[in-house]
């Protein structure tokens, strides 16, 4: 049991990430990534949504209808989205503004309703909850990689602490103004998909179609 | 009956709808109502914040205030009147100019700040010297840059003719690039900066090389920053909006005109 709980939590860091497997959550982590203190704010966001979130679903699975169990559950975790905001707006008002609508928009965040449908609709409080955070932090390590990049090699910095100093101030440091772009979040995304995949070859998906071997030429 | 149909039941549904819409609704109220206090002292904190940085910037002009030399004021932007009915310090622009209800759409021509929609009202704050003559006229101001909105504190002389100062408060321009608007070289360039000619045109902007650079604006204009054309531009286009008819063209006139 222990280690099935251990598992839980563990799988979606790698094995089954939902942004690198699943490719879910796609849009607020080229949103969000631009530099690592967004990043790690959003990461605890959605950690603490898909915590509460699963877990809350699963406490009151035997009572929701099936006809109704979508709705039931986006209201769960529209709630915990809307209460998490106000939070942040009252004690992280500076972070909250640069991170604008992408908390509200974790309410559609496809991790979000997945785990909650998925797992939490049949599995114990326990397991649903740390699915989430397991959930969550696959997210988070994913999204904490691509911030670092983007702030490191678009600003020299890392946590708005200046490591390099760019050319604009004498040093020696010429800033990659793509990387604070939406694309770079794509083409480093695709990176580490590819890296682990190529460490997992398990995770390569089989090509839906191949091409046909060519025929014998004749003469 | 079994269990499943039980549960699936219309009744069953919609009390189980009910019941979690009402926890949930309740949750929300309360935690809204219980931080709207540090909410709105955010807002009041930053307001201030951003006052700082134009008394930062007035006092490299030679103009050492506090806050508690601005008088603070609303006012109706197509009338041209103060309006003491808002409070100053609750009042959020940014919100008003996102409700219908107190926002005006700007018509698409003269739409230069790239804005759509302005708040019918604008909080202003005006410096009086020794014989409460108007000295200094603070206007925010706000416009579309390359990617994000600029924000910037204009501060107009007296006379509302002449520029003063313009601090940026609020940008996402490229670090480097854009963000260059906020470098104390090129704020130093507005700096008693005329913006309307004798005949009161509005005559001020920023140079860029498509502009034609030495035209007969030149003494109303800055030069812009290389490579950051766009950024550059929307600075231009965001003074000619609120100098202009649909921005605070009336009251500047009414400064002018009653000496209030």
């Amino acid at each position: 049991m222990q280690d099935n709980n251990w598992r839980i939590l563990t799988r979606p860091l790698i094995d089954d990430n939902p942004l690198t497997l699943q490719i879910l959550g796609i849009c607020s982590a080229l949103a969000v990534t631009t530099s690592l203190d967004t990043a790690l704010l959003m990461s605890l966001v959605v950690v603490c949504v898909l915590a509460l979130g699963s877990g809350s679903v699963s406490l009151i699975r035997g009572h929701i209808p099936h006809s109704v169990r979508i709705i039931v559950q986006i209201t769960i975790i529209a709630t915990l989205v809307i209460v998490v905001d106000q939070v942040l707006q009252a004690y992280a008002f500076e972070l909250s503004k640069r991170l604008s609508v992408f908390v509200g928009l974790i309410i559609t965040n496809c991790i979000v309703l997945g785990r909650a449908e998925s797992f939490a609709m049949h599995n114990g409080f326990v397991a649903s909850t740390l699915d989430g955070i397991g959930n969550g932090l696959g997210y988070s390590l994913i999204l904490v990689i691509v911030g670092a990049i983007r702030e490191f090699f678009g600003k020299g910095s890392l946590l708005n602490i200046q490591i390099l100093i760019p050319t604009s101030q004498g040093g020696a440091f010429e800033p990659l103004h793509l990387m604070l772009l939406p694309p770079s979040a794509f083409f480093i995304i695709g990176g580490i998909i590819w890296f682990i995949r190529r460490k997992r070859p398990q995770q390569v998906e089989k090509p839906e179609f191949t091409l046909r071997a060519r025929e014998q030429e004749s003469k | 009956m079994s269990e499943v149909a039980l549960k699936d039941s219309t009744t069953r549904a919609l009390a189980m709808a009910i019941t979690v819409a009402f926890i949930c609704g309740l949750l929300v109220s309360v935690v809204a109502v219980s931080l709207r206090p540090i909410y709105k002292a955010n807002i009041e904190a930053e307001r201030i914040a951003q006052l700082e940085l134009v008394l930062g910037a007035l006092s490299d002009i030679g103009r050492v205030l506090t806050i508690d030399n601005l008088e603070a004021r609303i006012v109706d932007l197509e009338s041209g009147e103060f309006d003491d009915s808002i409070d100053v310090a609750t009042f959020d622009a940014e919100r008003a100019a996102a409700k219908p209800a107190t926002s005006a759409t700007i018509p698409a021509d003269l739409d230069l700040a790239g804005l759509k929609r302005r708040a019918l009202h604008a909080p202003v704050y005006l410096v009086r010297d020794a014989s409460e003559q108007i000295d200094l006229v603070i206007l925010p101001v706000s416009g579309r840059g390359y990617q994000s909105t600029l924000r910037a504190w204009l501060v107009l002389d007296g006379d509302t003719q002449t520029v003063r100062a313009l601090k940026f408060y609020q940008h996402g321009e490229t670090p480097g690039v854009g963000a260059r608007i906020e470098e104390p070289e090129w704020e130093a360039q507005w700096r008693d900066l005329r913006a309307f000619d004798d005949a009161g045109v509005l005559r001020i902007g920023v140079r860029s090389q498509a502009g034609g650079a030495y035209s007969d604006d030149a003494e109303y204009q800055v030069d812009g920053i290389s490579g950051a054309t766009r950024t550059t531009q929307g600075v231009d286009g965001m003074l000619r909006f609120w100098l202009g008819e649909f921005g605070f063209a009336t009251f500047l006139q009414r400064i002018r005109e009653e000496r209030l």
